[in-house]
């Protein structure tokens, strides 16, 4: 059974007198455990699709389903509380706080949950030595280079253990040696830990590193290719 | 306790405009408190006079003298228990910048009609009994240095020449409304050196049932009414409420001034506020993709605008509180008692709280409502 149910979606969206429309009625499966990754041009609708996943944005018609819950049937309030439980989302401007540690922007999602502060703290630390970053607890995101700002956006997006973890260009902004380092993370967290990864990408390189490639042209599903 | 981290980031992310803004809401509000107290002293000042003692001026006006002769008269009118009387003299001391009250007496009956100055027994004798002798409150002794004993001479403005006179007591009013920089003096001291005796400025009658007053009133205005010096009588509390009425539109321009100021901080605290949101509408999209609600960041903006405000008014009604009670405030004598009141500083935190929902609602509000994919396309 999908983890991801995406039935009949359609969106538009309105620019001044200009009705545009990203999707269609598209229809799509993610599987539990999958590392899949959304390619295609600018305008495609990767960015959008990954905001229906996330709740973060709804669709026109059809229905988003993650994990058995209608996503796109609930409120703005239980979308927040859904989120904060089934929902690792990772940037690709890092979007970290800039007045908190790293340590203090990882804890972000732990904050909403009912957890002690011991628990939180042995939480935090755990995903920040996953990324590798556990000697950088203290420092503020403009001590850090852009592949740590990213790693530590990632241990955000991981902290509370997620259902799925949605990755926007994850490696938009970084050097190559960084790419390498935040995909073979990803790749890590898949296998290791069993994550389910859906990443928008324009890397060839990122997309490599997936398990599935689906490949989006103007709202449309035009190929999907599996590898071994 | 968890989002405090979070809240004291936000605080101290620009911490010169928070100190700015707690300071100017402290500022606000210290104005607030001072001018609304100048208000509540002139008419608890006012209020305070006795009902049990009248005033009886000239009809004419309070700088017109009656006759010293009207004292026993009225020591006989019934329901007086007993007469006094006064006269300003309108003495400076030293570079004269310094205005404190003072008053040449009738030293013997006007003790006892003013049982709140309270003076040591020995000093009040020895007040009695030197004709060029004078008391004076603590604070005016600590004011110019003075101690007893010492010979000081004030400059007479009304009648001039220089009044030497030596301190020989030193009164600490029972009543704060009487204030503590007062000099008294003896009557007959001021009538021999000028050589006008048989002149008063104004009396004090005691009586002995306050309702009686308007009666007693009555009774002596009628008895001088076809007189060459005609008098008008009213209860103390009426004589001092009548120099409350003459700051009358003072009191108003206060409240005006006092309101006007808390508007304007009001307008830039909301500014800073709604500039600190606006600088912010990325965070506030990535903490809801976190999994933050609406109603949480509304609670988080509202706290952080309620820390600023409630730290700017802990600074200005405290320190306006503790100011003018550490330093014994009194405006030169002008308004004895100077005191924020409770109710002042209850006005000025329900200020302070309308002024955090008046400048935090809308950023809040803003927070609370934005679209997450809007907030995340928000360029910085």
């Amino acid at each position: 059974m999908a983890l991801v149910e995406i039935r009949d979606v359609h969106k538009s969206f309105q620019r001044d007198s200009e009705k545009i429309e990203v999707f269609a009625g598209l229809t799509l499966d993610i599987e539990p455990g999958s590392f899949t990754a959304l390619m295609g041009p600018s305008g495609s609708g990767k960015s959008t699709l990954l905001n229906l996943v996330a709740g973060l944005d709804r669709p026109t018609s059809g229905t988003v389903k993650v994990a058995d819950a209608m996503v796109s049937a609930m409120t703005p309030a239980q979308l927040a509380g859904w989120r904060a439980r089934h929902i690792g989302f990772v940037f690709q401007q890092f979007n970290l706080l800039p007045v908190l540690t790293a340590y203090q922007n990882v804890e972000l999602p732990l904050l909403l949950t009912n957890l002690s502060k011991r628990e939180r703290d042995e939480r935090v630390r755990l995903a920040l030595d996953v990324v590798g970053l556990g000697d950088r607890l203290r420092h503020y995101p403009r001590q850090l280079s852009g592949g740590q700002e990213q790693r530590t956006s990632i241990a955000r997006a991981i902290v509370a253990d997620p259902t799925v973890i949605l990755l926007d260009e994850p490696t938009g902004q970084l050097d190559a040696k960084s790419s390498v380092e935040v995909l073979a993370l990803l790749r890590r967290l898949n296998d290791e830990f069993k994550k389910t990864i859906l990443i928008v990408t324009h890397d060839a390189h990122a997309a490599e590193r997936a398990k599935t490639v689906l490949h989006l042209e103007k709202g449309v599903l035009i190929e999907k290719g599996v590898k071994a | 306790m968890k989002f405090l981290p979070l809240l004291w980031a936000n605080l101290t992310r620009h911490k010169r405009r928070t100190v700015l803004t707690v300071a100017s809401v402290a500022l606000a509000l210290f104005l607030f408190a001072s001018l609304r107290t100048v208000v509540t002293t002139i008419a608890r000042n006012a209020a305070a006079g006795s009902a049990q003692r009248l005033v009886v001026q000239n009809a004419t006006g309070l700088v017109f003298p009656l006759p010293l002769s009207y004292a026993n008269r009225l020591a006989t009118v019934s329901g007086v228990t007993g007469v006094s009387y006064a006269n300003w003299f309108g003495g400076r001391y030293g570079d004269g910048k310094r205005f404190f009250a003072n008053f040449a007496v009738d030293p013997a009956t006007y003790l006892d009609l003013y049982p709140e100055l309270q003076l040591p027994p020995d000093q009040r004798e020895a007040f009695l009994h030197e004709k060029t002798s004078a008391i004076v409150g603590q604070r005016l002794l600590e004011v110019f240095g003075w101690r007893l004993g010492q010979d000081v001479t004030l400059q007479g403005t009304i009648f001039p020449g220089d009044w030497t006179l030596t301190i020989r007591g030193v009164y600490t009013p029972a009543n704060r409304s009487i204030g503590d920089d007062m000099l008294l003096f003896h009557h007959d001291y001021l009538d021999e050196r000028i050589g006008r005796a048989g002149i008063v400025g104004w009396y004090i009658l005691r009586i002995a049932n306050a309702d009686a007053a308007p009666q007693i009133a009555k009774t002596v205005d009628d008895q001088y009414r076809s007189s060459s010096s005609p008098t008008k009588t009213g209860t103390e509390k009426a004589f001092q409420a009548g120099f409350a009425t003459m700051w009358g539109n003072v009191s108003l321009l206060m409240n005006t001034i006092g309101m006007a100021v808390v508007f304007a901080i009001l307008l830039v605290t909301a500014n800073a506020m709604m500039m600190s949101a606006r600088e912010r509408t990325k965070e506030v999209a990535v903490l809801k993709t976190v999994g933050f609600s609406d109603g949480r960041l509304f609670g988080l903006v509202m706290l952080e605008t309620g820390i600023i405000t409630l730290a700017g008014a802990a600074a200005g009604l405290g320190g306006a509180k503790l100011l003018y009670r550490a330093t014994n405030f009194n405006a030169a004598g002008f308004l004895p008692g100077f005191d924020v009141s409770v109710a002042t500083l209850v006005l000025g935190t329900s200020i302070a709280f309308l002024l955090m929902f008046a400048s935090g609602l809308v950023p809040a509000m803003r927070a609370a409502r934005l679209p997450v994919v809007q907030g995340l396309r928000t360029v910085e």
